[in-house]
C-alpha cells in the first residue's frame, strides 16, 4: 500500500526557480510568522516569468515552504488571476460590472473580441493577447474601463480599441 | 470631461496613476484657501499637491502631528477618542471602529494584529483607490496610530492585486518611514514597535470579507471564517486582530488632531443627520461628471447627483439608483431626498454601503440589469457552503431565461423564494444576502417589468403549441 504524506514530493528547486525567484520568495517569507502566509506572493513571483504556473513550479513552492502541493494549488485555483494554464504576452481583464455595464461594457467587449478574434478565456493564435472579464476594477467614474497587464484604462471606447492595442507587442 | 485613450496613455507616461487622470476631479477640494484639515480631513492635502508621495511634503502638510500626539498620550486616551467620535466604518457595514477596537481580547504578550482591508471591490467603488495612490502617508499614519491604540505589533494592508501603483506607493512609503522611526522598532524613541507590510491578492470579490481576508492572508484559500470567534478574539494566526476599511483609518489622524467633539460637529453645519465626519461620496454611471467628493455627511442623494455629478448625462431621466455599491438594494427617484447616511437609507429600505451611488438611467432593462449583477456575485461566491454556491447560479439561471424570453409563470415567485432562502442566517457570510438585496428590490419595484417578460414568453410558447397542434384539434 502507498502511504500518502502530507509533505511536498522533493524536488531539486533551484532547477526549476531561478535564483532570484527563490529570493524574492524567502523575503516574502520573512513578512509573516507563517511561511505558508507566502503562498500567494510566491505564485506571483513565479508566475511573472512565462506569464502563468506550471507543475513543476507548484512542486518548487510547496517545497520552499515546506506544505503540501495541493494546499499551494488550492489557492493557485482559488484566484482568478493566477493562470494555470499558458497565457498571452498580454492579457486584457475588461470590467463586466455594474457600472461599466451601466456606461458601455457590452459594446467595448464586443469590439475587443473583433479585433482580437478570440472569446473569453481564450489565447491570439500568435500568442499576443489572452481576453478575460473581470470583477470591478474600481475606476467607476470613468468607465468602461480595462486592465492590460499592470496599466488600467478608462473610459475605453469601441473605436479606440485598436489604438491602445498596438501599445503592447 | 474624460480623457481620450490618447490622453490616457500621455499622462500615464508621466508617471499618473488611474485616480490622478480625471481633470474634473479638481473641484473636489473647493477652495484651496478654505480646505483644510477641519473642513476637509481626509483630502484635504490634495488642494495644495495632486498626490503626497514623499515624506517631507506629508510632514509640511501637517503630516505626522497627530502620530506625535497620539504617542506622547496613553493608547487608552487614543482609543477613547476615536471612540467617542464614533466613527462608522466606510467599507459598508458602517459598524463604529471604536468599539470595533474595544471588543479586542486584552494583550497577553503575545502578536496583535491590524489589517486593513483594501480590497476594494465592490462594483461601483473606487475612493480607496484615490486616497491609496495619492495619500499613502496619510493611510499609514492613521494605521500606526491605529495600531498605538489596540497595542497591535503588526499590520497588513490588504490591497486588491489590480492596484498595482496604489501598492508601488504605499510600499515606498513604508520605506520612508522606516527610514525616519516611525515604522520598526521604538517608533520616535517611545515602547511602541509596529511593522507593517503591504499584501497584495490576486482577485476574488471575497477576500473584503474580513475573515476570508484573514485566510487569504495566511497563504490559504479565501473561504470565510465561521463567527464567532470574531477577529478581535481570534484572528490572523489564532491572534487578536482587527480589520478596517482603508477610508476608515483615514479618518484617525485629524480626529487625534481635533478631538472627538470636532469630529462629531462636523455634520452639524447641515444640521440633518446624527452620523458624524466627513466622506468621500462619489457617482458614476451615465451622469455629467462622476467622481469623488469629500463631504460632511448630510448631503442627499439629489445633491450628489444633480449638484456634484452634474446631473443625468443627455438629459436622460433617472430611473433607479445603488446608494453604495452592487449589494445594496435599489431605490428609486422618489427617494432621491434622502440624506446619505446609515440610518437614513436605512429606513428608505436600503444601505448607504460605500455611499459611491450608481445612476441606471431610463433606457436600462432591469432583468438585463439585475441579471448582470447576479452574475458578478455568482462568479464571486468562494463556493463553501451550499446555499450561496448553488442559489446564485440557479438565480442568474431565471434571470438569463426571462431576459431571453424563455421566462415561465412562477419564476418570479422562485426568485423571491431565493430572496429568502439565501438571506442572512441561511448562508455562511454575507456574500449571498448582499446578492440578494439588488434583486429583491428590483422585484420590488419594477415587476411588472418582469411580468411583461414572462407574460410575453408565455404568450408565444402558446401560439408555438397552438401552431404544433395536428390540425384536427385547432
Amino acid at each position: 500500500m502507498k502511504i500518502v504524506t502530507d509533505k511536498a514530493p522533493k524536488v531539486d528547486v533551484a532547477s526549476i526557480l531561478t535564483g532570484d525567484e527563490i529570493a524574492a520568495i524567502h523575503e516574502f517569507m520573512h513578512h509573516y510568522p507563517h511561511a505558508r502566509a507566502a503562498s500567494l506572493d510566491a505564485l506571483k513571483i513565479v508566475q511573472k516569468r512565462n506569464g502563468w504556473v506550471d507543475d513543476a513550479q507548484v512542486n518548487a513552492i510547496a517545497n520552499i515552504l515546506d506544505i503540501p502541493v495541493t494546499d499551494i494549488d488550492g489557492v493557485a485555483t482559488f484566484f482568478n488571476r493566477i493562470y494555470r494554464q499558458p497565457v498571452g504576452r498580454h492579457v486584457i481583464l475588461i470590467c463586466d460590472s455594474i457600472a461599466c455595464y451601466l456606461t458601455g461594457y457590452e459594446a467595448l467587449s464586443a469590439a475587443l473580441k473583433a479585433e482580437l478574434g478570440i472569446d473569453y478565456g481564450q489565447t491570439t493564435p500568435d500568442g499576443r493577447f489572452t481576453l478575460l472579464p473581470i470583477c470591478c476594477l474600481g475606476n467607476c467614474d470613468k468607465g468602461p474601463a480595462v486592465l492590460i497587464d499592470e496599466d488600467t484604462y478608462g473610459p475605453v471606447m469601441p473605436e479606440e480599441v485598436a489604438q491602445l492595442l498596438e501599445l503592447y507587442a | 470631461m474624460s480623457l481620450t485613450v490618447a490622453e490616457q496613455i500621455a499622462q500615464r507616461q508621466n508617471g499618473l496613476a488611474p485616480s490622478q487622470l480625471n481633470n474634473q476631479r479638481i473641484p473636489i477640494y473647493g477652495d484651496k484657501a478654505t480646505a483644510t484639515s477641519e473642513t476637509k480631513p481626509l483630502t484635504w492635502r490634495l488642494a495644495h499637491h495632486d498626490a503626497v508621495l514623499d515624506f517631507k511634503t506629508h510632514e509640511s502638510l501637517r503630516g505626522f502631528e497627530a502620530l506625535k500626539m497620539a504617542l506622547n498620550q496613553s493608547a487608552e486616551t487614543t482609543l477613547n477618542t476615536i471612540k467617542e467620535a464614533v466613527v462608522k466604518g466606510r467599507g459598508g457595514a458602517g459598524f463604529p471602529a471604536g468599539i470595533k477596537w474595544s471588543l479586542m481580547a486584552p494583550p497577553d504578550g503575545g502578536p496583535r494584529y491590524l489589517l486593513c482591508n483594501a480590497d476594494e471591490m465592490e462594483p461601483g467603488t473606487f475612493k480607496d483607490r484615490l486616497l491609496m495612490e495619492r495619500l499613502p502617508f496619510q493611510l499609514i499614519e492613521g494605521m500606526i496610530i491605529s495600531a498605538y491604540a489596540i497595542g497591535a505589533t503588526a499590520g497588513y494592508i490588504f490591497i486588491r492585486g489590480e492596484y498595482i501603483l496604489a501598492a508601488e506607493r504605499l510600499n515606498a512609503a513604508i520605506d520612508e518611514m522606516i527610514a525616519n522611526n516611525m515604522l520598526g522598532d521604538n517608533i520616535l524613541g517611545t515602547d511602541f514597535s509596529f511593522d507593517l507590510h503591504v499584501h497584495t491578492g490576486a482577485g476574488r470579490y471575497i477576500c473584503g470579507e474580513e475573515t476570508a481576508l484573514i485566510n487569504c492572508l495566511e497563504g490559504r484559500r479565501a473561504n470565510p471564517r465561521t463567527k464567532p470567534p470574531f477577529p478581535q478574539v481570534a484572528g490572523a494566526w489564532g491572534r487578536p486582530t482587527v480589520v478596517n476599511n482603508v477610508e476608515t483609518l483615514n479618518n484617525v489622524p485629524a480626529i487625534i488632531l481635533h478631538g472627538s467633539k470636532w469630529y462629531q460637529d462636523l455634520p452639524k453645519a447641515k444640521g440633518k443627520t446624527e452620523t458624524p465626519g466627513t466622506k468621500l461620496f462619489g457617482c458614476s454611471g451615465l451622469v455629467n461628471d462622476g467622481g469623488l467628493w469629500e463631504l460632511p455627511f448630510g448631503y442627499t442623494a439629489r445633491e450628489i447627483i444633480e449638484d456634484f455629478a452634474g446631473g443625468m448625462k443627455d438629459g436622460r431621466q433617472l430611473k433607479a439608483w445603488l446608494p453604495g455599491g452592487a449589494s445594496t438594494d435599489f431605490l428609486t427617484p422618489d427617494h432621491l431626498d434622502v440624506i446619505m447616511d446609515f440610518d437614513t437609507i436605512q429606513k428608505a429600505g436600503s444601505r448607504l454601503g460605500t455611499g459611491l451611488i450608481m445612476v441606471v438611467d431610463e433606457a436600462q432593462d432591469m432583468v438585463a440589469l439585475v441579471r448582470n449583477l447576479e452574475i458578478f456575485f455568482q462568479r464571486e461566491s468562494c463556493g463553501w457552503c451550499t446555499p450561496c454556491r448553488d442559489g446564485l447560479p440557479w438565480g442568474v439561471k431565471l434571470l438569463t431565461a426571462i431576459n431571453d424570453g424563455a421566462g415561465q409563470e412562477g419564476d418570479i415567485e422562485k426568485l423571491e423564494g431565493l430572496t429568502r432562502d439565501l438571506w442572512i442566517g441561511k448562508t455562511f457570510c454575507a456574500h449571498a444576502p448582499g446578492a440578494m438585496e439588488p434583486l429583491m428590490s428590483a422585484i420590488k419595484y419594477f415587476r411588472p417589468e418582469f411580468e411583461q417578460k414572462i407574460a410575453t414568453a408565455v404568450g408565444v410558447s402558446a401560439i408555438d403549441a397552438a401552431a404544433q397542434a395536428p390540425l384536427g384539434e385547432q
